[in-house]
């Protein structure tokens, strides 16, 4: 089915979705969507409600299993990837991350070290250099100590990241990953992925629903809706009043501003 | 504070450090055990000072050392009372662990084999398979009873499982009134079984509130091979018990394969509790109390975590069997599942009373 130009494509791509359904019992989410993800990309993935989009990070780390169409990463489709192996490509951060039992912040972070880990050994100085360095990345060495339960959720949100950034997976996948942080916090941590991002070749694909925080850090922006892809390209492109008209079904107001040269959005009332 | 969630026990907002030295807690257990056992060796109706049981404890080292010691003396310390403890002591670290391994796998603070209703699903296993003729117990020869406690326990749970859930979600509460509920009915199949069998009512006593009467090294040997390849798996999983304590979502992108760890855990858990269930009936309670206690000194970390359970789970059922057998002052003996009920059941109120603050239930 492949040409010989769409299959070195494939091999350059590090996420490749092509026609991608799934959902749940009785209730289709994703009809069909395709996009690709090239290594050091920081794509946005935008929409209502609904749209399906914490279903496609679902899929993307075979919670959800797909009922049709190909995922593949870094070149393996993801039906051929074991639990481990996946976990070595991509991390994840979910919304919320409700731990009930009272593990210390530094404990929860060091599971993320699991990927890499083998049966009855202990942690490697490797696992502690890595786990010690992402503690210093989220800014979380105060928290170390201090229990999971005893956290803000903003706090557990930071001890998450760190724990997804210890997977040392190239891709990073975050589903509303910063909205219980105060403003503060929110543009230190995507200041943070945007640094990793540019230094270090993180690929990151966040799910946001502030599309001004989008529009501030995300080079790329993908919009689902009623689980289609409604847009898809260089957040300059497609972050106009009328693709967001469409998608939000709500007039917006949309304006370059000049003091950060990043594109903001109003929507008006 | 996470919403919703049950309590698993947090005491400020960190974690109290004395016992989080390594190896401290499990060391300090070891040698709690050992004392214990000595001080009960000399414990019942036939009185023998303990300068003697040091001497036979010594004298499979050095023969020399018994000599003077009586033959009657000889043979209860090592082969009754010594037997009957070490028994006891696997037992007791079977069923803690079974329990601290079905609260990390099923996120649910007030499991337990016993409330889960596997005990008594293994103790029908066993008791069917005593009617139909596989109860004699013969020195190293293969013997039916812990298979057949095996099977009885997995049926036991995959019904209490399939009861438990609701709308697909195993609720926390639903569950263990699901096994209360399947270990209600099992009882009573025993009770019938039993009865049956022309039994006495001690024996349908002993399956159903446990006892290690009469017990000896033979039933130590016997389930030892089942309890080692089941504690061999679950340690084995130590870390990835961690991550499922995290629940489905999390556990799977962080690399564990949830369902497969979590029908192989909930296996050895059930044959562990099998092969304990089979030579001393259903002990109730044990498997509840302990891994709550040591998550309270240790923390949740279950490769900290598991050897300390095995140790305590040990040493509270040497101590509530010697309860048992020394407590009533005829010298007749109380199913031991007697004496952990009356310390575990306060505490499993304590745990419903508790948690209602954060489900409102």
């Amino acid at each position: 089915m492949l040409s010989p130009d769409a299959s070195q494509e494939v091999s350059s791509a590090l996420i490749r979705v092509e026609g991608l359904r799934c959902g749940y019992p009785g209730h289709e989410v994703l009809k069909g969507v395709s996009f690709e993800v090239q290594p050091g990309e920081l794509v946005g993935i935008l929409g209502p409600n609904g749209s399906g989009k914490t279903t496609l990070l679902l899929t993307l780390t075979g919670v959800v299993p797909l009922q049709e169409g190909e995922v593949s990463i870094l070149g393996s489709p993801l039906e051929r990837l074991n639990a481990k192996d996946r976990a070595r490509r991509m991390a994840a951060v979910a919304q919320e991350s409700q731990i009930r039992f009272p593990y210390s912040c530094l404990e929860i972070v060091r599971m993320g070290r699991y990927p890499h880990q083998k049966r009855w050994q202990m942690d490697s100085l490797e696992d502690e250099r890595v786990v010690r360095r992402c503690v210093e990345i989220m800014d979380i060495q105060e928290l170390s100590h201090r229990l999971i339960s005893a956290t803000s959720g903003g706090e557990r949100q930071r001890v998450v990241m760190g724990r997804a950034l210890a997977q040392e997976a190239p891709v990073l996948l975050l589903d509303e990953a910063t909205s219980a942080m105060d403003v503060h916090r929110k543009l230190q941590v995507f200041r943070v992925l945007d640094r990793l991002n540019r230094e270090e070749g993180l690929t990151v694909l966040t799910v946001l629903h502030d599309v001004n925080l989008a529009a501030l850090f995300c080079r790329r922006m993908i919009f689902l809706k009623e689980g289609a892809v409604v847009a898809d390209g260089p957040t300059e492109e497609v972050l106009t009043a009328e693709i967001l008209e469409r998608v939000y079904e709500t007039r917006v107001w949309v304006q370059d501003v000049p003091m950060t040269g990043k594109r903001q959005v109003v929507f008006l009332p | 504070m996470p919403q919703g969630g049950p309590s698993w026990g947090e005491h400020g907002k960190e974690r109290r450090p004395f016992l989080s030295v390594p190896f401290l807690l499990p060391l300090l257990l070891l040698l709690t055990i050992a004392l214990a056992a000595f001080l009960t060796s000399g414990i019942g109706a036939y009185k023998i000072p303990y300068a003697s049981i040091l001497r036979l404890w010594a004298s499979p080292l050095d023969p020399s050392a018994a000599q003077g010691v009586d033959e009657t003396a000889r043979y209860i310390v090592l082969h009754v009372r010594l037997a009957r403890v070490c028994l006891a002591l696997v037992v007791g670290g079977a069923l803690a662990l079974a329990g601290a391994v079905y609260q990390g796998v099923l996120l649910n603070p007030l499991a337990d084999p016993f409330t889960l209703g596997v005990s008594t699903g293994a103790a029908f296993g066993a008791s069917l398979a005593i009617l139909l003729g596989a109860g004699g117990v013969h020195f190293l020869s293969v013997n039916a009873l812990p298979p057949a406690a095996f099977a009885g326990a997995v049926l036991a749970l995959y019904m209490v499982y399939l009861l438990g859930r609701v709308d697909g979600r195993i609720q926390t509460t639903t569950l263990v009134l699901a096994g209360i509920i399947v270990s209600t009915f099992l009882s009573a199949w025993i009770s019938l079984l039993k009865s049956l069998n022309e039994d006495s009512i001690s024996t349908i006593v002993f399956w159903i509130m446990g006892s290690f009467s009469g017990k000896s090294w033979v039933h130590v040997l016997l389930v030892l091979p089942y309890l080692l390849v089941g504690m061999g798996i679950i340690l084995s999983y130590a870390r990835e018990l961690d991550i499922l304590t995290l629940g489905d979502i999390q556990a799977q992108q962080l690399g564990v394969n949830v369902q497969r760890l979590r029908f192989r855990l909930l296996l050895a858990a059930s044959l562990v509790t099998a092969a304990a269930v089979a030579v001393s009936g259903v002990i109730g309670f044990v498997g509840l109390v302990v891994p709550h206690l040591v998550r309270l000194g240790l923390g949740p970390q279950h490769r900290r975590l598991l050897p300390a359970v095995i140790l305590a789970g040990a040493l509270l059922v040497l101590i509530s069997d010697t309860l048992a057998r020394s407590i009533l002052p005829g010298g007749e003996e109380l199913p031991v599942g007697v004496v952990t009920a009356i310390l575990g059941g306060p505490f499993f109120c304590f745990l419903l009373m508790h948690r209602k603050k954060y489900l409102q239930l």
